[in-house]
C-alpha cells in the first residue's frame, strides 16, 4: 500500500506527496484527529497527487499521513438496499447517532445481521459468468437475485451452492471454480466501483416501449421509453422537484432510485415523511419498499455530490441485472456539474464556457449512456430509465449544462416560467419539449399494438392542433378579438381544450395525479374528436363560452374515477353539448 | 488575539494583494485563524510551506516583514445563554461595552444536520403581514429571502417581521449595514422591550467588507445552540446577503479564481446553500427559521446572486412599490412560499387556499385590465370592477403595514370579493361560499369556470 503525506489544502482539494505508485480515481484515506477521511485522487503530477476530499478539510494538518487504498470508490451491493436512506458515499444515514453528521463518520450500507431466505436457482456443475443468477432472496416484495459478482472475469463452474435456508449477507452461498482451477467464494454481498458501468449482460437494446409515468403530458405527448433518458430543465419555482416526485410516485417502475444531489434538505424530508404513507400503484405495497434515496443535500460535502449520482446509477444497474425495470431520478445534475466546476477551478485548469471544465459534455454524455434496456445473460430484459433535472442559471437554457445534456438525453421536458406563473401545472411546455422515441420505428410499432393503431400519428396531430392554436392566439393578440376570422378563435380554444384537459394535471388530487395509459388513450381520443370537428359560431364570444363548458366537463371527468357513474354522467353531458352544437350551430345558448 | 508563550512568529511574507497575503510557514491548517500585525486573518490555502491568508480588515499597511501568528484554531463562538441581549462583531467579540463573553467555544462552520434527523416543517409562523401570512405563509424551519431593490424599506420590514413573529430567540446577522440601520435595529429592539431574546452580529458598512464573511456562520452557530441545545424556536435575520456574496467575490478574485456568471465565484451556490441550509425543524421541536434580504439591481432576478438564492431558498418575498396606493406591497405574483402547502387550510382556516387563489387570480385580471387601458383599448364593466378591487386589495391586504390575524385577513378577502364580484366570478367551492359569503341566500345556479 502506498503511503503519503499532506502538503497542501485549498478547501476540499488536498495535495499529497506520495511515496509510491498512485492510480487515478483511487481512494485515499487521510488520517486526521484519529479519523480516516476519504478522498479521491483526481490528478497525479510527478509524485504529487491531488485528491478531492469528501469531508470538511478543517481538521487536516500539513504533514498528515495518507494511505492509498488501491481501490476506486465502491458501493456494496446485496439485499437490504431498498428503503434505505444513503448519503452520497452510501453511508446509511439512519445508522448515524448524532443530530449532526460528524466529519469522517462511516456507517455500513447493508445490514450484516439480517437473515435472508436464500433459494438457489443455479445448481452444482452449472457453467456461469459474471451477472448470472445463482439464487434469489425476498427483499421487501422484490425477488432479489443473488448474482455471480460483476468483478469476476471469464467462465466458472459451480462447485457447490447452498440449499434453501436463511443466511446472512456475509455467509458463503456458493463456491465457483475458474477454468484455471482457482476457487472463489461467493456471498450475497459484492462490491463494484461506481465510476465503471456494469456490463455483465449480453447486449444493449434500442428502447421500444413506453415507461408509464401516469403523467399525460409525458406518456401521451412526449413519452419516455423504458430504458430511455430524459431531462427536465427549468428556472426555480417552475416545479422540477414536484414533477420528479410525481413521476417517482406514479411510475410503473419496479425500483425507483432517487438521488437528491445538492438540493434542499427539506425536500428530502418530505420524501422521507410522505413516501412511506403512499401506496405503490404497481404492487399495491408501500411505495417506500421499492425506493432508495441517496441524499447529498446542498450543505453536505460538495465532492460527494459527484459520488452520489454515480452511486445511484450503480445501484440502478445492479437491480437492472435482476431483470427489473429501474427508474433513476437525479435532482439536480446542475449541482453535480457545479461541483466539477469548483474542483476544476481549484486545480487551476483552463476553463471551458461559464468556467465549467472542458470535459463537462463528455462527462455528462458518459453518464447518460449508462441508462438503457439490456438483454441479460439468460435472455430476459432489464432496464434503467434515467431522468435528470437541470437548473439553468438565470433560467436561460443557453448554458453549458443544459446544452451538454440536450445532446445526449432523448427526451426533453422544458419547464416554462410563463406556464408556472399562470399556474398551469405541470409547467411543461408541450411544444418546446420533445421525445425522440416518437420517431423510433420499433416504438411506433409497439404503440400500434400496445395502445392503438396509429397512436403516434394521433399524438402528433394533437400537437399540431396545439401549435395552430398558439399561432392563432398570437394573431388575435396583435389584431384584436373581432379583427380575425372566427375560426381563429375556434383554433385557439381547441388548443386550450387540449391544454386544460390533457396537458394540465393536478398532482395533488388523488384521482387526477395518476392516469394509466388506457385512460390516456380514452381521453386523447375523446379530445381529438373535438379537435378534428368543424364548428360554426355566430360571434367570437360564443366560442369561448362554449369551449369553457367543454373544458369544465373534461376536467370533471379527470377528477372522477375512470368509468364511474360520475365519469359517465360528465361524458354524457359532453356528448349532449357536442350534439347541441351540431343541431343549432348558431343559436347556442350561453349561461350568462 | 493575545500572545501566549511558545507561539511561532513568521515574518516571511512573499506576496500581498488587496485582500490576501502569502507567508512561508510550517504546520498551518486550512481554515485556522491567524493574526497579521495583530489583524485577524484566516488561512484559505496551504501549499507546502506557502500559506495564503485572507486578512479581514484589508492589507493596507501590511509589509513583507509583518508578523504572522497562527492560532491553531478555526474561528469559534463562545455559546451560552449569556449570548442573549448582546451585540457582537464579526469575530463574536462584544461591541456593546458589556462584559466579555463566556461559554463553550464552538466551531462556527459546523457539520450538516443529518437529513433523517429533520422533521417536516409544518408549524405556522404568523407575522400579521397579509402579503406574507395570507399569500405566502411561512413555517418554522423555512428559509426565505426578501428580494428588494435598494430603495425599498427592507430592513424596517425585516425588523417588523422579527417583532411580530413568535420566536424564542432572534439572531440578527447584519452585513454591510449602514450605521443608521444598525441604530434603527438597536432602537427597535430596545423599545419593544425584547432585547433579552435578541443576539446581534453586526458588520456595518464602516467595518472591513471581508469581515462580513464570518457573520452568517456566527449567527447560525448561535442559532444552533439555542435551537438544538435548548430546543427553542429561533429566527435568524440576515441582511444583506448580496453584500455577503460581493465579499466572496473579492476573495475569489484575489485568489486568482476564474469567475463564473456575473463575476461571482463558481462556488457561490454551495457557499450560499451552506448558510441557508442551517434552517431546520428538529424532531425534538427546536427550529431555525432564516429570513434574509437579497437586494436586487432593478428587480433583476436573473443575476447570479438572486438566481442561486432562488434555487436554494424555499421561496422568496418580493417587495414592490405600488404606485396606486403609494405603499410598499408584497408582490403576489413574484413571491412564493414553497412550504405554505404544509399549513394553509390545515393549520389555518379551511377556506384559506381557495380565498388566497381567488384574490390573486382576480388581481391578475386587474393587471390585465391595466395593460389594456395603457394600450388604449376600451375597458368593459368587468375590467373596471377588477381595477377598483385591486386598489382595495393592495391597500387592505398587500401593503406591508397591515397587522391583523389570519382569520381577519380571510374575512377581509371575502368582504372584497363580495363588494366587487358575483359568486360565479370568484371560482370558490360552493361549500365555502355558503359558509362565508354574507347576506342574501346562496344562489343555486353556478356558472362554468374552467
Amino acid at each position: 500500500m502506498t503511503k503519503g503525506k499532506v502538503i497542501g489544502v485549498v478547501s476540499n482539494l488536498i495535495s499529497i506527496e506520495a511515496e509510491g505508485p498512485v492510480t487515478q480515481n483511487e481512494i485515499c484515506l487521510i488520517l486526521s484527529e484519529g479519523k480516516k477521511l476519504k478522498a479521491e485522487v483526481i490528478r497525479v503530477k510527478g509524485n504529487i497527487a491531488s485528491a478531492q476530499l469528501f469531508e470538511s478539510s478543517q481538521t487536516i494538518k500539513m504533514g498528515s499521513e495518507v494511505e492509498f487504498t488501491a481501490q476506486m470508490l465502491e458501493v456494496e451491493l446485496g439485499p437490504g438496499i431498498l428503503s434505505k436512506r444513503y448519503d452520497g458515499l452510501q453511508n446509511d444515514l439512519a445508522k448515524m447517532g448524532g443530530m449532526f453528521i460528524d466529519t469522517g463518520e462511516v456507517t455500513a450500507p447493508l445490514d450484516d445481521d439480517v437473515l435472508y431466505d436464500f433459494t438457489p436457482i443455479a445448481k452444482k456443475g452449472d457453467r456461469v459468468k459474471a451477472g448470472d443468477w445463482l439464487g434469489s432472496v425476498q427483499e421487501n416484495w422484490i425477488d432479489h437475485k443473488i448474482m455471480v459478482p460483476f468483478a469476476f472475469h471469464g467462465e466458472y463452474t459451480i462447485e457447490s451452492i447452498c440449499k434453501k435456508d436463511d443466511y446472512r449477507i456475509t455467509d458463503e452461498i456458493a463456491v465457483l471454480v475458474s477454468d484455471k482451477g482457482t476457487k472463489q467464494s461467493v456471498t450475497m454481498r459484492q462490491k463494484w466501483p461506481v465510476k465503471l458501468a456494469v456490463e455483465s449482460y449480453n447486449h444493449k437494446l434500442r428502447p421500444y416501449s413506453v415507461l408509464q409515468t401516469g403523467l399525460r403530458v409525458i406518456d401521451t405527448f412526449n413519452p419516455i421509453a423504458e430504458g430511455g433518458t430524459g431531462y427536465i430543465p427549468g428556472p426555480f419555482g417552475t416545479g422540477k422537484t414536484v414533477l420528479q416526485q410525481a413521476i417517482a410516485k406514479n411510475s410503473e417502475a419496479d425500483i425507483v432510485i432517487i438521488v437528491a444531489c445538492g438540493e434542499r434538505a427539506n425536500e428530502v424530508v418530505e420524501i422521507f415523511t410522505e413516501f412511506p404513507q403512499l401506496t405503490d400503484p404497481v404492487s399495491g405495497r408501500k411505495l417506500d419498499e421499492k425506493i432508495v434515496i441517496i441524499c447529498n443535500t446542498s450543505n453536505m460535502p460538495v465532492a460527494a455530490r459527484e459520488a452520489s449520482v454515480y452511486v445511484g446509477m450503480t445501484l440502478a444497474e445492479y437491480y437492472r441485472n435482476m431483470g427489473l425495470k429501474v427508474l433513476m431520478l437525479a435532482d439536480s445534475t446542475s449541482r453535480w456539474a457545479q461541483a466539477l466546476r469548483e474542483m476544476s477551478n481549484r486545480m487551476e485548469e483552463l476553463p471551458g464556457p461559464d468556467a465549467f471544465p472542458v470535459e463537462l459534455p463528455a462527462t455528462i454524455a458518459n453518464f447518460y449512456s449508462r441508462a438503457g434496456m439490456v438483454e441479460l445473460n439468460n435472455g430476459s430484459n432489464g432496464s434503467v430509465t434515467f431522468i435528470g433535472t437541470v437548473s439553468p442559471a438565470g433560467g436561460n437554457f443557453k448554458e453549458p449544462v443544459t446544452e451538454s445534456t440536450s445532446k445526449v438525453a432523448r427526451c426533453f421536458y422544458a419547464l416554462s416560467q410563463k406556464r408556472a406563473d399562470a399556474k398551469r401545472y405541470p409547467a411543461i411546455d408541450s411544444l418546446a419539449s420533445y421525445s425522440k422515441y416518437l420517431d423510433y420505428p420499433e416504438f411506433i410499432k409497439n404503440t400500434d399494438t400496445g395502445i392503438q393503431q396509429g397512436w403516434v400519428k394521433l399524438v402528433k396531430r394533437a400537437k399540431d392542433i396545439v401549435r395552430d392554436g398558439i399561432e392563432a392566439r398570437d394573431q388575435i393578440n396583435i389584431l384584436g378579438d373581432d379583427a380575425v376570422p372566427i375560426n381563429y378563435h375556434v383554433s385557439y380554444w381547441k388548443s386550450e381544450l387540449i391544454d386544460f384537459a390533457l396537458i394540465q394535471q393536478d398532482s395533488f388530487d388523488d384521482e387526477d395525479m395518476n392516469t394509466p395509459i388506457d385512460r390516456q388513450k380514452y381521453m386523447l381520443n375523446t379530445v381529438m374528436e373535438i379537435g378534428e370537428r368543424d364548428f360554426d359560431f355566430a360571434d367570437f364570444e360564443q366560442v369561448g363560452t362554449y369551449f369553457k363548458q367543454l373544458i369544465n366537463l373534461l376536467k370533471q371527468m379527470n377528477y372522477s374515477s375512470f368509468q364511474s357513474d360520475a365519469f359517465k354522467k360528465y361524458e354524457q353531458e359532453l356528448k349532449n353539448a357536442l350534439q347541441e352544437q351540431n343541431e343549432e350551430l348558431t343559436t347556442l345558448e350561453t349561461n350568462d | 488575539m493575545k500572545r501566549t508563550a511558545f507561539q511561532r512568529i513568521y515574518t516571511h511574507i512573499s506576496r500581498i494583494t488587496k485582500a490576501t497575503c502569502e507567508v512561508e510557514a510550517e504546520g498551518a491548517r486550512y481554515g485556522e485563524l491567524a493574526w497579521v500585525n495583530d489583524r485577524p486573518a484566516q488561512v484559505i490555502s496551504v501549499t507546502g510551506d506557502k500559506v495564503t491568508l485572507q486578512i479581514f480588515s484589508g492589507t493596507e499597511g501590511i509589509s513583507s516583514k509583518s508578523e504572522v501568528i497562527f492560532s491553531g484554531q478555526p474561528p469559534m463562538l463562545k455559546v451560552s445563554d449569556l449570548l442573549a441581549g448582546r451585540f457582537l462583531n464579526a469575530y463574536g467579540v462584544p461591541i456593546d461595552n458589556g462584559p466579555e463573553l463566556v461559554g463553550e467555544p464552538r466551531l462556527i462552520n459546523g457539520s450538516a444536520v443529518n437529513p433523517v434527523k429533520r422533521a417536516k416543517p409544518s408549524t405556522l409562523l404568523a407575522t400579521g403581514i397579509a402579503g406574507i401570512d395570507l399569500n405566502n405563509t411561512l413555517v418554522t424551519g423555512q428559509k426565505i429571502p426578501f428580494f428588494a431593490d435598494p430603495d425599498q424599506p427592507y430592513n424596517q420590514i425585516l425588523a417588523e417581521v422579527a417583532m411580530r413573529a413568535e420566536a424564542d430567540k432572534i439572531i440578527l446577522g447584519g452585513m454591510g449595514l449602514s450605521n443608521d440601520d444598525y441604530l434603527f435595529f438597536k432602537d427597535t429592539f430596545s423599545h419593544a422591550g425584547v432585547l433579552d431574546k435578541i443576539v446581534s452580529f453586526i458588520n456595518t458598512s464602516e467595518n472591513p467588507p471581508l469581515e462580513r464573511l464570518l457573520i452568517p456562520d456566527m449567527a447560525c452557530t448561535a442559532a444552533e445552540y439555542f435551537a438544538n441545545d435548548k430546543k427553542q424556536n429561533v429566527l435568524v435575520l440576515l441582511t444583506d446577503m448580496t453584500l455577503y456574496a460581493d465579499a466572496l467575490a473579492i476573495v475569489a478574485n484575489k485568489m486568482d479564481q476564474i469567475p463564473s456568471k456575473d463575476s461571482m465565484p463558481g462556488s457561490l451556490y454551495s457557499d450560499l446553500a451552506r448558510i441557508y441550509e442551517k434552517s431546520v425543524q428538529f424532531v425534538h421541536g427546536g427550529s431555525i427559521t432564516i429570513v434574509a434580504v437579497t437586494t436586487l439591481n432593478e428587480g433583476d432576478i436573473t443575476h447570479a446572486i438572486p438566481d442561486n438564492t432562488g434555487y436554494i431558498t424555499e421561496g422568496q418575498l418580493f417587495l414592490k412599490h405600488d404606485t396606486d396606493i403609494g405603499k410598499t406591497i408584497i408582490d403576489p405574483f413574484r413571491s412564493l412560499s414553497r412550504l405554505k402547502q404544509n399549513v394553509i387550510g390545515k393549520k389555518t382556516r379551511e377556506d384559506h387556499p381557495q380565498v388566497m387563489n381567488a384574490l390573486i387570480r382576480l388581481y391578475a385580471d386587474a393587471m390585465n385590465a391595466k395593460t389594456k387601458r395603457e394600450n388604449g383599448f376600451d375597458l368593459n364593466e368587468y375590467d373596471r370592477r377588477c381595477l377598483s378591487f385591486s386598489k382595495e386589495y393592495a391597500l387592505e391586504l398587500l401593503a406591508v403595514d397591515i397587522n391583523i390575524p389570519i382569520d381577519e385577513m380571510l374575512d377581509t378577502g371575502w368582504k372584497l370579493l363580495q363588494r366587487h364580484f358575483e359568486k360565479y366570478e370568484i371560482g370558490i367551492k360552493e361549500e365555502f361560499i355558503g359558509k362565508y359569503w354574507k347576506g342574501d341566500e346562496v344562489e343555486t345556479e353556478s356558472t362554468v369556470n374552467a
